[in-house]
């Protein structure tokens, strides 16, 4: 078996075995010789399309579309509203402004339920309060929501009670304060992932769910409030309803075409199809319903754009699980990036390819070696290396 | 921005050196004795005992329950000669690891050597490293709700042994030891091919100025690295993330300014 020994100088007792030549009876290796035969082109096995018997390079996200795409709809809502339910206090419109607390703290509490769900471990969950670390966007947005949901139900609460209306106001305050968070976070916690479709659109994720999270809002607004106070949810209807039409136009226009492809195929193709659809009918209705002054065609509006919202997200969801799914989506990108970025450049990549300058004959081992020049603790210093030849011994008599 | 030490980086001050993996392909005879020992030694359970008719691989790729994974890929090449390429995939343990940065819990860390290690007892998974991963190693087990994945034996490292696949290799395909060293030996062996007319050869993970800062598990691979399913320039999702805030930062303020701008229009009537 395997009698070499790995010491801290190195590896000891090691077999030639190792360093057995592939392919050396083949005849190609015959004419090795000449030291033109030392290296193929550049190109050798680069234009390959290359994978592993098709499958996916990346492991498949484990969230559920339900929970966590229903969750990225609700925060959204939620966020948006306590904007929308701070400015109808501020402006004189209790009922729009007590329909935007009762909603953002139903939806939140629905998402806290979800996510919770969702964990494989629920029983667990608090264990997201163990950190903070902003290199986690899921742990920055456990703090964000943290805060937030607790405000947006006391000031649901206070409203709808009637009692300690100097805590409504703050924590309706507090909730308009953090919504925006709550709203926009979300997108970069899905694109800070190796999912080429979430990852490629970074730049215009946030954009595309805080339109999409204002549009929600406005929708619940059209339904909720009374004629009277329906004139900004009104307008905020059509900014939100063509953010999110354009930011969902930017958001693919400039990716690679591999990782395009999981926009434009299956369930999320209809998605967001559908979302654009009920995004456009929406934003008509909704002017059409203050023009007209018609309540059912205010009504019918938000429910055009709660949707639209909803197809959104799920539709972006389901995009990453497509393209999480298809190897060309992973590969192609990088190949592209290896094979000269801008101005034809070869890129410092991750692979040292035949077509680069291979590295040089092998340097001594540099004097300044960690082992050398710092203090190893306790065993590492004292005995590994006899505890590495005792262990064989012991484990090979035995 | 090139990290050396990823240990000291994570707050180890005083700490061994980073240890790794060189997986030298070429001598890999695709026993799966690795595999075997992986399984056995860390009681990772049985997933899946299907035939998949691709070549000698039925454990198909790295995941919550297999945690080394050999690859077997039939080729036929230009010249009309057939090669069975084999090769062990592990985790990378990288120097900069997506799956770490984005644990919220704190779970994953990084060791005193240098690896990378879910701490079981505290993951409640969430499943934000599953997607995290650039070469889609760590998963979730289902029947447990937590993360898995190589933890380069962090139980035998602390006690002075080197991990149970190493250990195994009847060929010394896997090397373990210090990473230093092992790329010194993987540079040696790369010139020696070379020298030998093996112009294919080509080392994976080995350049600290990598996308993921290089790995703490290299490869020798005889093929492009997506041939064995290995993404070719993979850059860790977190190099992104200062811009993706900003971006979020303008996009909350967007939100925040439109639907002042909504109620700051004409009172409706």
């Amino acid at each position: 078996m395997n009698v070499s020994r790995v010491t801290k100088q190195g590896l000891q007792d090691a077999r030639p075995g190792r360093d057995a030549l592939p392919g050396a009876k083949r005849p190609s290796a015959a004419r090795a010789a000449g030291p033109g035969g030392r290296r193929r082109g550049d190109a050798d096995g680069a234009s390959r399309p290359g994978s592993y018997y098709g499958l996916p390079v990346l492991n498949k996200p484990v969230w559920e579309p339900r929970e966590i795409a229903g969750y990225f709809f609700l925060g959204g809502l939620a966020g948006a509203s306590s904007l929308v339910a701070l400015g109808a206090e501020l402006t004189g419109r209790p009922q729009l402004a007590r329909g935007a607390k009762v909603g953002a703290a139903g939806a939140i509490s629905l998402s806290m339920v979800a996510l919770v769900k969702d964990l494989g471990r629920p029983e667990r969950f608090l264990n997201m309060m163990r950190v903070f670390k902003p290199t986690s966007p899921m742990s920055v947005g456990t703090w964000i929501v943290s805060g937030y949901a607790p405000a947006a139900l006391a000031a649901a609460a206070c409203d709808v009670t009637g009692r300690f209306p100097a805590v409504g106001r703050v924590a309706a305050g507090g909730a308009a304060l953090l919504g925006p968070g709550v709203a926009s976070y979300t997108a970069v916690l899905l694109s800070n992932t190796a999912v080429p479709a979430w990852h490629e659109g970074r730049a215009v994720m946030p954009f595309l769910f805080t339109a999409s999270a204002a549009s929600a809002a406005a929708g619940l607004g059209l339904i909720t409030a009374a004629e009277a106070e329906a004139g900004p949810v009104g307008r905020l209807a059509v900014a939100g309803a063509a953010g999110e039409l354009v930011a969902g136009e930017l958001l693919v226009r400039r990716m690679d075409p591999t990782v395009r492809r999981g926009y434009e195929r299956g369930r999320a193709r209809a998605l967001l199809t559908a979302s654009k659809v009920l995004a456009a009918t929406g934003a008509v209705a909704a002017v059409a319903g203050g023009v007209r002054r018609s309540r059912a065609i205010r009504a019918a509006a938000g429910a055009a754009l709660l949707a639209a919202s909803a197809c959104t997200r799920f539709g972006v969801f389901y995009a990453g699980i497509t393209s999480a799914d298809d190897p060309e989506a992973t590969v192609g990108p990088q190949r592209a990036r290896l094979e000269g970025g801008p101005g034809g450049q070869q890129q410092a990549g991750h692979l040292q390819s035949p077509g680069q300058p291979a590295p040089g004959p092998p340097s001594p081992v540099k004097a300044t070696a960690w082992s050398e020049s710092t203090s190893i603790p306790n065993r590492w210093q004292s005995d590994a290396s006899s505890r590495l030849s005792g262990e064989r011994d012991g484990g090979e008599s035995s | 921005m090139t990290v050396t030490d990823p240990a000291a980086v994570s707050g180890w001050l005083d700490h061994p050196p980073r240890m790794g993996f060189f997986t030298d392909t070429t001598v890999c005879i695709g026993c799966k004795a690795c595999e075997v020992a992986c399984k056995e030694w860390n009681a990772v359970p049985e997933d899946g005992l299907s035939l998949t008719g691709m070549s000698f691989d039925n454990s198909i790729s790295l995941g919550a329950d297999t945690w080394r994974h050999v690859a077997f890929i039939e080729r036929r090449d230009d010249a009309g000669d057939f090669r069975w390429l084999m090769s062990s995939d592990v985790c990378k343990h990288c120097t900069e690891a997506g799956c770490l940065d984005v644990c919220p819990t704190g779970s994953l860390m990084r060791s005193e050597f240098g690896t990378v290690v879910v701490q079981e007892d505290i993951c409640n998974g969430c499943g934000y490293c599953v997607s995290a991963c650039p070469f889609g190693v760590i998963g979730r087990r289902e029947e447990d709700g937590r993360a898995w994945k190589c933890t380069m034996c962090y139980d035998r490292l602390t006690d002075g042994q080197e991990p149970a696949c190493a250990k195994a290799c009847p060929t010394q395909s896997i090397q373990f030891g210090p990473l230093d060293e092992l790329r010194e030996r993987a540079d040696t062996r790369l010139a020696q091919l070379h020298g030998a007319d093996v112009p294919e050869a080509r080392l994976y993970g080995r350049d600290p100025d990598s996308g993921v800062g290089g790995t703490g598990a290299m490869f020798l691979l005889l093929d492009e690295p997506e041939v064995y399913g290995l993404p070719p320039d993979p850059v860790v999702t977190t190099r992104h993330l200062p811009g993706m805030w900003r971006a979020a930062a303008i996009a909350a303020a967007a939100l925040a300014a439109g639907v002042a701008g909504s109620f700051a229009g004409r009172r409706s009537s």
